[in-house]
């Protein structure tokens, strides 16, 4: 009646019960009888953690993967504690220590590792029985018996100055016993750091009082029954109670060579997992070679486990693996480090970056060759592993700007890192969100961006917690981050990034929002990307645009901006910051007919009257008889100026007319975000043009400097010098065609402090100042039809566009 | 048409309404606010966000899913549970008749 296939998997570890929940998710369950031997006697646990199980700071218990009730939830049947000595390939069979035989149809090495003891003399009493205090670390028994027995010792030499053995010492530092690291090499962890870095790495332990020996091999360990100190190839002794030996790993490939499968390293498999010699057999984690190299890290594990899974049940008969790059990030006592690729050019040409602060343990190194990045050691300060990880994963071109791979310039501090950072660090300061709960929020299940921040909220501000907000949520994911498609669509609810949105909206010529979500969205109303596709269609089709209110943000409905208590802020259009007498009258009656309950001088350089209630709006902007100021929507705004050659005795150029006509021609002009703008008579800058989203400063000769994509808002940023024009005319065109420019290539609500870095100065500069793509006639032409089709809003006074569009509330009709 | 559900109260023609808008009405000395989704829904629920007492008839919707204007923590008109957010909304049955009247009923 059974017609499932028997599988039988040899090792318990990360790779083997991986491997089989690959399986099980794709179906597994109903093709094979799965059987597992593990050597331990336990379900699978996360041996990375180990560490954190000899320093205390976590339960053995918490490390468990898969406890045993996993494997009988899924009808596995775990032989915990038997292991197999003897593969029968002609039989078919397994036949473990005991002599039981198993059968299998399909068979999965999974044996791992094991600790490499070198062979040094006295590492047992004469009698072949173990010398009391000399223990490898590998196991939760090791582990166990490791912290055993150093709640009795003074002093213990850990042989080994790599990964492992560091992680080691850490432990055993929390009991209290003077910690001596026993190095072959010439500096630390070889394998991740190069001289240098090692050097600051000493450095560093030793201060914490861990004592290093370099170039130190171990010749015997010394005494009768008990540890009593270790004796070295170059005559010295070190008087200790206790040794743990952690000199690197070992294939358990055996078990492959005794069955007659080809072994180097390790076992030989191809690009499907499967052994070379035989197609029934499959290969993973640490006891597989693959392409001549073996890995001792987690994430190829888990690749492999993947492909070999695809292979094995047909979900993708042709899946293959093509190695992993390496690429690891971890503490090292206590030391953040985070290592990638080589550690050392390998040909002349290739680039080297160097940062070393030796005095407070922090050293950056990478290695970059045809600007891409083929290695990196980030010590004492890994806050920027994150992005380096994916320009090394996926060898993408690294920005010309190197510095900025190695340190956050210009953009608010990391001041801690993350791994440092409290849980209960608040990393959304607008809705109150903390590490820990972004933490929970990963933790619980959500591992993208877009998950975490409807979730949590974090970053649904003003937004410039974004970045840090992604930063917290791929390091608790450790790279696993699950990228929402979504977050490459111009708005959430239509599939489509931007250029592709536009060409579609002009093709099928779309002229409304509810036209789009019919045509490209099937139909389904998507309430976060409405305001985004008004603003877009605006900027698109100009008067032609077929507005539907309901699409628009409450601001643009009723043309002001709300506020908490649901009344709205008044702002009339003050060109240039320049106002006369007659305006401020007419403002000031306003104020005091509609009760408004406070003036407010913006920063802007208008006047805001705060507090007034919708069915006042139209009535205070007839009687104010003044345009809209546009102080609500995603905009143009306004242009802030100083007083210029007017009456400054240092002004050289005339910042009230040139802001007055920038105002003039551009207010009121739909964009992705707000645009807000300035002119400074001189570069004393009072109007503070160097940190507006477009700014013009007056130098002598006649001439401006534009400068664009500044903010000094919840982000700062120093505007990039575009070009310098000759006239008030130029300025009016070269800023006009990069707001053109800006409204047709940014995100939704990117303001240009975004926008700016991300296309790049010198492409934006290209495209707007030398027509490089030969598109200024037409940024000009398209600029020029929004401004020829822009009415001001507030002559919906006279004739409201919708019913009751400026009542608070309806009375009830009486029958 | 009249009705015979005690408690129901007629708001007048749905017109008032702008599709895919909600406005705020009066019932005797209650506030309620009603929508109309672009799907056809009519909703009334209570007048202001649970959160920080955003109007919500000056929210954006999304078939029967309401965005507060101060906040945007978000709602399923249709039952009141909170979309995004910690808290639901209160939510009155309502109706449009054949005429194109609203009727909601008010406890």
């Amino acid at each position: 009646m059974n017609t499932k296939q028997k599988l039988v998997v040899i090792g318990n570890g990360m790779a083997g019960a991986r491997t089989v929940e690959e399986i099980l998710a794709r179906g597994g369950a109903d093709q094979f009888e799965i059987v597992m031997f593990g050597d331990e006697p336990y379900g699978n646990y996360n041996r990375i953690l180990l560490s954190n199980v000899l320093n205390g700071s976590q339960d053995a218990k918490e490390i468990f993967l898969n406890p045993l009730e996993w494997y009988a939830e899924n009808n596995i049947n775990l032989h915990a504690g038997v292991r197999i000595s003897e593969i029968d390939r002609a039989a078919k069979c397994v036949i473990d220590t005991n002599g039981a035989v198993t059968s299998y149809d399909k068979l999965i090495i999974a044996t791992g590792s094991r600790a490499f003891v070198p062979p040094v003399q006295g590492l047992m009493n004469e009698d072949g029985t173990d010398k009391h205090g000399v223990y490898v670390f590998r196991t939760i028994d090791d582990c166990h018996k490791i912290a055993g027995y150093a709640t009795k010792c003074a002093r213990a030499a850990v042989i080994g100055g790599g990964l492992l053995g560091l992680e080691a010492a850490r432990g055993l530092i929390n009991y209290g016993v003077e910690v001596h690291v026993v190095h072959l090499g010439s500096h630390l962890m070889e394998n991740q750091l190069d001289a240098q870095a090692g050097a600051i790495l000493r450095n560093t332990m030793e201060k914490m009082g861990v004592h290093v020996h370099l170039g130190k091999s171990t010749s015997a360990i010394l005494g009768d029954d008990s540890v009593t100190g270790l004796a070295f190839k170059d005559g010295e002794e070190l008087a200790c109670d206790m040794v743990v030996i952690s000199a690197g790993i070992r294939p358990n490939s055996e078990i492959g060579r005794e069955c007659g499968m080809t072994v180097e390293r390790a076992i030989v498999t191809d690009d499907q997992m499967r052994s070379v010699d035989d197609p029934d057999i499959f290969v993973v984690g640490e006891c597989a070679q693959h392409r001549g190299r073996v890995y001792g890290l987690v994430a190829p594990l888990w690749e492999q486990g993947r492909v070999l899974a695809d292979v094995l049940t047909g979900a993708n008969p042709k899946a293959e693996y093509h190695g992993s790059k390496l690429a690891t990030k971890l503490k090292v006592m206590g030391v953040e480090l985070a290592s990638m690729g080589v550690t050392e050019p390998q040909y002349p040409t290739d680039e080297v970056l160097h940062f070393a602060e030796p005095k407070r343990g922090i050293y950056k190194k990478l290695i970059v060759r045809d600007d891409q990045l083929i290695g990196a050691i980030l010590l004492g300060d890994a806050s920027k592993a994150a992005p380096l990880m994916q320009h090394f994963d996926h060898g993408t071109n690294l920005p010309d700007d190197r510095t900025s791979l190695l340190f956050d310039l210009g953009l608010p501090p990391a001041s801690t890192s993350l791994l440092e950072m409290p849980d209960a660090t608040q990393i959304c300061n607008c809705n109150g969100v903390s590490k820990g709960q972004i933490r929970k929020c990963v933790e619980g299940g959500k591992r993208s961006l877009k998950m975490v921040m409807e979730s949590t909220r974090a970053g649904m501000g003003c937004g410039s917690c974004k970045a840090l907000v992604k930063d917290v949520v791929e390091w608790v994911c450790d790279g696993k981050v699950e990228e929402d498609p979504s977050v490459h669509y111009y708005v959430p609810g239509v599939p489509l990034p931007k250029p592709e949105l536009v060409a579609a909206i002009k093709e099928q010529n779309l002229k409304s929002v509810s036209a789009i979500f019919d045509t490209l969205a099937g139909g389904v109303e998507e309430v976060g990307s409405k305001m985004a596709l008004s603003s877009l269609l605006s900027t698109v089709w100009g008067a032609d645009y077929a507005e539907e209110r309901d699409a628009r943000f409450i601001n643009d409905r009723v043309h002001a901006n709300i506020q908490k208590d649901g009344t709205f802020s008044v702002v009339p259009q003050i060109k240039g910051g320049v106002t006369t007498a007659d305006q401020l009258r007419k403002i000031a009656d306003a104020a005091d007919k509609y009760n408004v309950p406070m003036v407010k001088v913006t920063g802007g350089q208008r006047i805001d009257l705060v507090g007034v209630r919708k069915e006042d709006l139209p009535k205070m902007w007839k009687d104010l008889g003044m345009p809209s100021g546009h102080a609500y929507g995603k905009s143009f705004r306004t242009v802030k100026t100083c007083i210029g050659t007017e009456l400054c005795r240092f002004g050289v150029g005339d910042s009230t007319a040139l802001g007055i006509a920038i105002e003039s021609r551009f207010a009121g002009i739909e964009s992705p975000g707000k645009m807000k703008l300035a002119t400074a008579g001189c570069p004393r800058n009072c109007s503070e043009a160097m940190v507006k989203d477009v700014g013009a400063v007056a130098v002598e000769g006649g001439k401006w400097e534009i400068y664009i994509g500044g903010a000094a808002g919840a982000h700062v940023r120093k505007g990039d010098l575009l070009c310098v024009c000759e006239s008030h005319e130029e300025v009016l065109m070269i800023i006009g065609r990069f707001m053109q420019y800006y409204r047709e290539n940014a995100k939704w609500l990117e303001r240009t402090y975004g926008f700016v870095p991300r296309v790049g100065l010198d492409k934006i500069r290209d495209v707007v100042v030398n027509d490089s793509e030969g598109i200024a006639a037409r940024l000009d032409a398209a600029m020029q039809k929004s401004v020829d089709d822009y009415v001001d809003p507030w002559l919906e006074a006279e004739q409201p566009v919708s019913p009751n569009q400026f009542i608070t509330t309806l009375p009830m009709v009486t029958a | 048409m009249n009705t015979l559900i005690p408690n129901e109260y007629c708001l007048g023609p749905a017109s008032q309404i702008p599709i895919g808008e909600g406005r705020e009405f009066l019932i005797g000395e209650t506030k309620i606010a009603v929508f109309r989704s672009r799907n056809g829904g009519v909703y009334a629920t209570q007048p202001l966000c649970p959160h920080r007492a955003g109007p919500l008839v000056d929210g954006l919707m999304g078939g029967n899913i309401l965005a507060c204007p101060l906040h945007a923590w978000k709602f399923d008109l249709s039952t009141g549970q909170p979309v995004l957010g910690d808290c639901g909304l209160t939510t009155y049955p309502a109706r449009m008749t054949e005429e194109g009247d609203i009727w909601v009923e008010v406890a």
